[in-house]
């Protein structure tokens, strides 16, 4: 064997885990999934190839109802996570010193140690009608009987926000990190003042990690589904809710693979948009972070 | 103009502590209108911070800052007429040229057609009136350079702060640079204030050159002033090359004062201004190697002149330049300029030669306990 077999050898070794995990847990199921969604059961175990699962979501409001409240609500959360995520990531890159910094970075990786049930579970413990909030209100007297802080869309989005919110922060950082301190002295040495420096500087320099952010955390809020079901209770009205009714309660794999179908290419028509508005790439966003 | 703004730039008693650290103490100078001023120092000696200070981006401990004739201790950094070009320059690459040199101009709320025409004549002005579309990454240092001191020109500043801009800067590049440079002052006639550990660029571009020290300023005068007449030990070792002994005072009579190094070699030289060292006291004695003659021999030396004799230890080829290191009898090496011709004239290594020097080119510092 020559030196250079061997080399070739070493490479698709080390590739094979990536190109098998691609193969037969992303490729292989979905190629299943649009066989699946491509036939239609015309009798018991009978089945014709055609469309009509795709029809069948646009002849039925509640579905695509779902599916664009679905996208409407994720992008609420994105745009929140960002708000949120975009001072705590300034802060820990450019204001915090290094010490701080690897310290808060770390607070920010904890909830990610606990699973995302057992923290979907402490919003219940909070936020339910006999949970630390309504009681604690009560005792100091603002409320006369429980409340019930569960099963609303409030919930649902704080919720959301709370768990992808790291996913915006991590890209946020590693972008800011990359730009020289003297650029911002710079912005106000020049005259502008310190909303000019954000709006010209900061953010048009932060951009490809915004978007990043957006991207990732967009694409897990539409297809979350633990959090939108455990806070929004059964009539959250969650796409990926009615991809699971399909699949276990309704036995319709084929309308089920139908739905996953749509899901991917509404959020993925989202992204292109957002990747459009803001005429970044996707190979200098995600890819670069 | 009135008698106020004859200085553009003035500081009195500047201080900056960084909890116990005092980085710049008690710095006084000022500029006049229309020169270029460098403010030269090893690095760590504070030059950054009090550039910082005068930017507003550090507010000093103690002190006052006046540009203009009018005090800014009150006034945020985005508020100053001092613009700054950052040693990394800090260029906005999110931003074409035309961008970067209209940033500032928006930011002060000028019209469309004013900012058009403002930054097609300072490009112009710094002969480069065509990149103003292009993408900062698309330039080369040297235009980076121009791009950044332009976008502080169109501003029209009182004083521009440059913060070593040329560090990052190959060779060949900054000493076109320094010229340049210094063209570029001439032209906007604008108060420079350059920061800078290298000597070279601060004595070619400088009218005047503050030495920075621990904080402390040592020394401000012209080039030649600095370089002829240093006024401390430290000015005399940091700024131009020279050959350092340190010794002590023989005999301190009249106009020549005699000190031996601790090698034992013996020699002749001036008090530094300011000095009058006394007999046993401990000395530094700082000779400039273009002051020393390399002879071989034959005429004999003026009467009052140090000689000495040593062997050629090598030859430092340079061309213009050239250096030979020589060793003397007491077996310290000596530095001195020669000219090298490719003849047959020129020393050799191995070869015994006599160095001569003026004892007026020797000049003598109380030498400090060493840091």
């Amino acid at each position: 064997m020559s030196q250079s077999d061997i080399k070739r050898l070493s490479l698709i070794l080390l590739f094979m885990p990536f190109a098998l995990w691609i193969l037969l847990l992303i490729v292989l199921p979905h190629i299943g999934m649009g066989v699946l969604a491509l036939r239609e059961k015309v009798a018991p175990r009978v089945y014709e190839f055609g469309f009509g699962n795709f029809i069948e979501f646009l002849q039925e409001p509640i579905y695509w109802n779902t599916l664009l409240r679905t996208g409407s609500m994720s992008l609420l959360v994105t745009a929140l996570a960002l708000l949120a995520g975009f001072p705590i990531a300034y802060y820990i890159a450019k204001v915090a010193g290094w010490r701080t910094r690897g310290a808060l970075f770390l607070l920010c990786l904890v909830p990610l140690w606990v699973s995302d049930l057992i923290r979907a579970f402490g919003w219940i413990l909070l936020l339910r009608e006999t949970g630390v909030v309504s009681s604690m209100l009560q005792t100091i007297g603002l409320l006369n009987a429980p409340v019930e802080l569960l099963y609303n869309d409030v919930t649902v989005v704080i919720g959301l926000v709370y768990t992808v919110i790291l996913f915006m922060i991590v890209p946020l950082v590693s972008t800011l990190d990359g730009m020289d301190d003297a650029m911002i002295e710079a912005g106000y040495n020049l005259g502008g003042n310190g909303w000019t420096v954000l709006r010209r500087i900061i953010i048009p320099y932060a951009m490809p990690g915004i978007v990043s952010g957006c991207i990732i955390v967009f694409m897990l809020t539409a297809g979350s589904y633990l959090t939108p079901i455990l806070l929004g209770g059964k009539n959250s009205s969650w796409f990926t809710e009615t991809i699971y009714e399909q699949f276990i309660t309704r036995y319709n794999w084929e309308s089920g693979a139908a739905f996953g179908f749509l899901l991917l290419a509404f959020t993925s028509f989202v992204v292109w948009l957002g990747l459009k508005l803001s005429r970044q790439t996707l190979a200098g966003t995600i890819a670069r972070s | 103009m009135n008698a106020s703004h004859d200085y553009d730039l003035e500081c009195t008693g500047v201080s900056k502590n960084f909890g116990r650290l005092r980085a710049v103490d008690e710095v006084s100078f000022k500029i006049p209108s229309g020169s270029f001023f460098s403010i030269l120092g090893p690095s760590g000696c504070g030059k950054t911070t009090l550039m910082r200070m005068i930017a507003g981006f550090e507010d000093p401990t103690a002190g006052d800052v006046k540009i203009k004739g009018t005090s800014v201790l009150n006034t945020p950094p985005n508020k100053r007429n001092v613009k700054m070009v950052f040693q990394h320059l800090a260029l906005f690459p999110m931003m074409n040229v035309y961008e970067n040199i209209a940033y500032g101009l928006r930011c002060n709320g000028a019209g469309k057609a004013e900012i058009e025409q403002k930054v097609k004549r300072v490009l112009e002005r710094i002969a480069l009136p065509d990149v103003g579309e292009r993408e900062i990454h698309q330039l080369s240092g040297g235009q980076k350079q121009r791009i950044a001191i332009a976008r502080c020109m169109v501003l029209d500043p009182d004083v521009l702060l440059l913060d070593e801009p040329l560090g990052a800067l190959d060779l060949k590049l900054r000493e076109a640079m320094k010229i340049e440079l210094k063209l570029l002052q001439h032209q906007f006639n604008t108060t420079f204030v350059y920061i800078t550990h290298d000597q070279s660029e601060a004595l070619v571009m400088s009218d005047n050159v503050a030495v920075m020290n621990h904080g402390k300023f040592e020394q401000i005068g012209s080039p030649q002033q600095l370089y002829h007449n240093p006024a401390s030990a430290f000015v005399a070792g940091f700024v131009g090359d020279a050959n350092r002994w340190k010794g002590r005072v023989l005999e301190a009579a009249g106009g020549g004062i005699r000190v031996e190094t601790a090698a034992g070699l013996g020699l002749v030289g001036t008090a530094g201004s300011g000095q009058s060292p006394q007999t046993g006291d401990t000395v530094e004695v700082f000779v400039r190697p273009e002051f020393i003659r390399t002879g071989k021999g034959g005429a004999a030396p003026a009467a009052n002149h140090n000689h000495l004799e040593g062997v050629v230890d090598s030859l430092l080829f340079n061309g213009a330049n050239s250096r030979v290191l020589v060793r003397t009898g007491s077996g310290e090496l000596i530095e001195a300029d020669v000219t090298l011709t490719g003849g047959a004239d020129d020393v050799q290594p191995g070869e015994t030669v006599i160095l001569t020097w003026s004892p007026d080119q020797a000049l003598c510092f109380a030498a400090r306990a060493d840091r």
